[in-house]
């Protein structure tokens, strides 16, 4: 079947079998590998991408079910060489380490951001409770989405209608030594 | 990018590897395409104990998309159907005669794309005859068991190995001059490492040129090189095998997995290259496992607490095929560092190893070669005793804790310690958690039917393998090598064959370098995972890419700067001897503006300057890096949780982490390190297993029935450090990477028994899951491995 999907902008019609998975179909049919598959059952969000304005875990989504619509990957979290204040969190306060669950982690951080631009570390939590992370234990994770929140918005533009005020939420915690945010607290 | 004052290059700077991780640009192996790339799949039997009485591959060879249906008969054709583990048994890499647990690889498909090659696996036709099964380690030695292993000339049980360490009459002393004896049975569950990125690699065979080059998931790509050229008889120099980046190891990326063989068969036969990546339930199911030990501990002690000896019984389940991964000496790893971070003055240790119808594996997860059993044993071992005798565990911990005049100490069962201040790091834990107040508020909660658990756990690690004279993986010594390139402007490039799953390599290894030339850590270019590129060693895992790795990193720097020095000496016009090293720059004693740095040297070392004897030209060097000992990191934890009595639900509130690894490198590194091991303790106590049912079956093959911690279960973690440096490694270093996933279990269990201590609950087994603590208020005691219905 044809379908054609709107890729962070770009539009793109592929021939496709109906049971291609979303994962599949970003990674191996538009070579855009940065979003992850880790599981096959909804469980650990490496795959996760927005469908329209939603995140979900496209290694449970069909490409079929993306047609006509916008999906939007951690490809597209970068616009004219400015990094999204999320990236920019990530590597400012140690939020990554192998990386692979990094993209998807990414997508839903600035999901709650454009929805509540000033989350607590509780809501920041349940928001990624949905992901799993083998490597950070979370704390740092937290610490990227503070500091990204301490940033105002997304530079992808507003947030969506639903998160009321757009402006910049919150001090972060994380501001401390001009290399990195990640002090230890004790 | 420059590191913190008076520190050089250490401190927190920023990781390299994330500007390409944070855009999505990171290659993992399934991210590779290659022109003209397979999809290879594995059948896998749903059985765990049969005979294979015959293999029709004729509709799938029919499908339109395969381009090749590959069978245990196949491969053995080719001399490839078994091959070596890396604790010298053999492997089945296709099954020929039997199938030995369930998930077991038993024929491989090849196909123009990956759901094709998935399709053909359902038109493969295994006929299975069903034999007894044994699941049980318990059970695996009984008279009549099935014999798993008849492959082996004259193998009539299922016993692997006895193995004993320590002093067994020396302890049988100390225990009969006890006051106080106290026993403990306990599991240590099998569990997996579960790395968010499975297994897989991307086999291409030239077979023009005969160069075989493999992209895979592998920790350590040197030696997986040596395994491939014996088992598939190829030359190694026509081997080339890439490690790109890793999602994630923990210890599961470090066996050689018949899929790895099977891709290469595949592409050899096909003349094209292979992909092949297993899905979550194949990892999960025919992975590398970790633990399945049953133990026994005993601990004498006297009235008042003087611990006097420890004795620790085991029965190993090592699954189907002997696959632990550990020095070739020890078969039962580190295990017998079980005598833990404590003055005491013997101990006796057995283990004996079985098979049993489970995926093989043994020694993987962080584990630091078994010293997360150990560690496990000697801290619940300690808590038992402290509730015997009505001592307070931190009270009793600081009794018995090796003292700092101690070291260089040797245990009872022959490790020597190499530094450590024991007291100090459970103090501050102490400090930082409130002990005092914290115990107050229990007693308080007791009262009225609240119930919080504290719990702590000492460890002492030794990592860093190995001393090349006593340790081997499969004949191959444990040291590694470095080399370094000096730019003529004074950048360089550093080889390491360690191979980074997320530790931040690219990073602190030019700091590393960087601190020992003077040089910015921007200037220093890190190549790793490329056999081709990079000199010898055994990979990462076991916490030992910077005690060994890194050494060879500061040695091969300092080797640099010695070259530099004499040819320093030809641009000044002084001897060597009148050089001194400081502030980055080799520099004329007593005239201190008469100095060259690196980037001048490298210059000139280049150039047509007439240089003395000692240099033929530039600055490059390389050094292989034997360990004289391992590195002995410690740490002091404790773990506040709040158990629901009425449905058994465990929240940890809190936990406390102080953690020593000697001197840091990048700080920012070492805490992310702990905060994932402490997580991964969460795992481990309350929630994952892989268990089986009666009849064989996996119990934990998928994340809907393997339960990983999310950030809801894990608390903000407190962390605090000391620091002791190393006094036998270059830079004082001791390796951080499994200190928390080693340490944090024990405080854990010991502050949920704590919290349960009330109920007369004084010991259950891991996963510590609502049903199981429930179970043990109500004094039921649950097998957590088995699910026998």
């Amino acid at each position: 079947m044809q379908i054609t999907v709107t890729v962070n902008d770009v539009a793109f019609t592929r021939e496709v079998e109906p049971r291609l998975l979303l994962i599949h179909f970003l990674r191996d049919d538009l070579g855009l590998t940065g979003s992850h598959w880790g599981c096959d059952t909804s469980n650990c969000g490496a795959c996760v991408v927005w469908l329209d304005e939603t995140p979900v875990k496209s290694c449970t989504v069909l490409a079929a079910m993306a047609d006509g619509r916008r999906v939007f990957t951690v490809e597209g979290l970068e616009r004219g060489g400015r990094l999204d204040p999320v990236q920019e969190g990530f590597a400012r306060c140690h939020g990554l380490q192998c990386g692979f669950c990094t993209p998807g982690m990414m997508l839903t951080a600035r999901w709650l951001l454009d929805h509540n631009p000033d989350p607590s570390a509780e809501q920041i939590r349940e928001a990624l409770s949905g992901q799993v992370c083998r490597c950070t234990g979370y704390e740092n994770i937290v610490r990227s989405v503070r500091w990204a929140a301490g940033q105002g918005v997304a530079v992808r533009g507003s947030p969506a209608e639903a998160g009321g005020s757009a402006e910049a939420g919150g001090s972060a915690e994380a501001g401390g030594s001009a290399e990195t945010d990640g002090e230890a607290p004790a | 990018m420059t590191g913190q004052d008076g520190q050089g290059a250490y401190g927190r700077v920023r990781r390299k590897e994330d500007a390409r991780f944070i855009r999505g640009r990171g290659t993992f192996v399934d991210d590779i395409q290659l022109p003209g790339m397979l999809h290879g799949a594995i059948l896998r039997s749903p059985v765990p104990h049969a005979r294979i009485v015959a293999i029709d591959t004729t509709a799938a060879e029919a499908h339109p998309r395969v381009e090749a249906v590959i069978t245990g008969q196949a491969l053995a054709e080719l001399g490839l159907a078994w091959m070596p583990t890396i604790s010298q048994d053999a492997q089945a890499v296709l099954a020929t005669d039997k199938v030995r647990f369930q998930g077991q690889e038993v024929a491989f498909v090849v196909a123009q794309d990956r759901y094709s090659a998935r399709d053909a696996l359902e038109l493969i036709h295994v006929e299975y005859e069903p034999l007894p099964v044994v699941v049980d380690a318990q059970l695996a030695l009984a008279p009549g068991a099935p014999v798993i292993r008849d492959d082996l000339p004259g193998k009539t049980t299922n016993h692997i190995f006895d193995w004993e360490a320590g002093d067994k009459a020396a302890t049988d002393e100390a225990f009969a001059a006890a006051d106080v004896v106290v026993s403990q049975d306990m599991l240590y569950p099998r569990s997996h490492p579960a790395p968010l990125e499975t297994c897989g690699m991307v086999a291409e065979m030239d077979p023009v040129s005969g160069k075989l080059t493999v992209w895979s998931t592998s920790q350590a790509p040197h030696a997986h090189r040596t395994i491939f050229a014996l088992v598939a008889g190829l030359p190694e120099h026509k081997i080339r095998v890439v490690s790109p980046d890793i999602g994630g190891g923990f210890g599961n990326k470090a066996p050689i997995y018949p899929g790895y063989i099977c891709a290469i068969a595949g592409s050899i036969t096909t003349g094209r290259p292979v992909k092949w990546v297993e899905d979550r339930s194949e990892n999960l199911m025919s992975g590398s496992f970790a633990r399945d030990y049953h133990m026994r501990g005993e601990i004498a002690a006297t009235a008042d607490g003087r611990v006097l000896g420890l004795r620790a019984t085991v029965l190993a389940d090592h699954g189907a095929f002997n696959a632990t991964a550990q020095p070739t000496k020890y078969p039962a790893g580190f295990f017998h560092i079980f005598t833990g971070s404590y003055d005491l003055q013997a101990a006796h240790c057995q283990v004996t190893a079985v098979y049993t119808n489970k995926a093989p594996g043994g020694v993987a997860y962080s584990c630091s070669f078994r010293i997360t059993e150990a560690v496990y044993l000697v801290e619940r071992m300690m808590d038992v005793l402290a509730r015997e005798i009505g001592m307070d565990p931190a009270e009793l911990r600081m009794k018995n804790l090796l003292r700092p005049e101690q070291f260089p100490y040797t245990t009872p069962s022959g490790w020597e310690y190499d530094s450590g201040d024991y007291p100090r790091a459970l103090a501050l834990a102490m400090e930082i958690a409130g002990y005092g107040e914290l115990r107050r508020e229990q007693a308080a909660k007791r009262e009225h039917g609240e119930y919080m658990g504290i719990g702590i756990s000492f460890f002492t690690e030794g990592v860093g393998a190995g001393p090349r004279a006593q340790m081997d993986i499969l004949g191959l010594g444990m040291a590694d090598g470095a080399s370094l390139r000096v730019h003529p402007t004074g950048t360089a490039i550093l080889g390491v064959s360690c191979q980074t799953q997320g530790q931040g390599h690219e990073t602190t290894f030019a700091q590393i370098v960087a601190h020992e030339l003077g040089l910015s850590p921007d200037d220093v270019e890190v190549v790793h995972g490329d056999t081709d590129r990079t000199p010898y060693g055994l990979g990462t895992y076991g916490s030992r890419s910077t005690p060994v790795s890194g050494a060879a990193a500061a040695m091969v720097a300092r080797k640099v700067r010695e070259r530099a020095r004499i040819v320093a000496s030809a641009m000044l016009e002084v001897a060597p001897g009148d050089l001194e090293w400081a502030d980055g720059n080799w520099r004329v004693r007593g005239d201190p503006d008469q100095a060259k740095g690196i980037a001048e040297i490298a210059m000139a070392a280049h150039s047509s300057l007439e240089l003395p004897a000692e240099v033929e030209g530039h600055l490059d060097a390389e050094v292989v890096y034997n360990p004289p000992n391992l590195t002995f990191p410690f740490g002091a934890y404790i773990c506040v949780t709040d158990v629901d009595a009425g449905t058994g639900q465990v929240t940890v509130r809190r936990f406390i982490a102080v953690d020593d690894c000697g001197v840091q490198i990048n700080p920012m590194i070492v805490e992310g390190q702990v905060h994932g091991g402490l997580a991964d303790g969460i795992g481990m106590a309350l929630m994952q297993v892989i268990a089986f049912d009666s009849g064989g079956n996996c119990l934990g093959g998928s994340f809907m029935d393997y339960l990983l911690p999310t950030s809801v279960e894990c608390p903000s973690w407190e962390l605090g450090q000391t620091v002791t440096p190393s006094p036998h490694h270059p830079i004082g270093a001791k390796g951080i990477g499994e200190s928390a996933t080693v340490g944090s279990p024990a405080a854990i269990v010991n502050s949920v028994m704590d919290a349960l201590a009330p109920f007369g609950v004084r010991h259950a087994d891991m996963p510590l899951t609502p049903a199981n603590v429930w179970s043990a208020i109500q004094g039921r005691r649950l097998r957590t491995d088995l699910a026998f219905t």
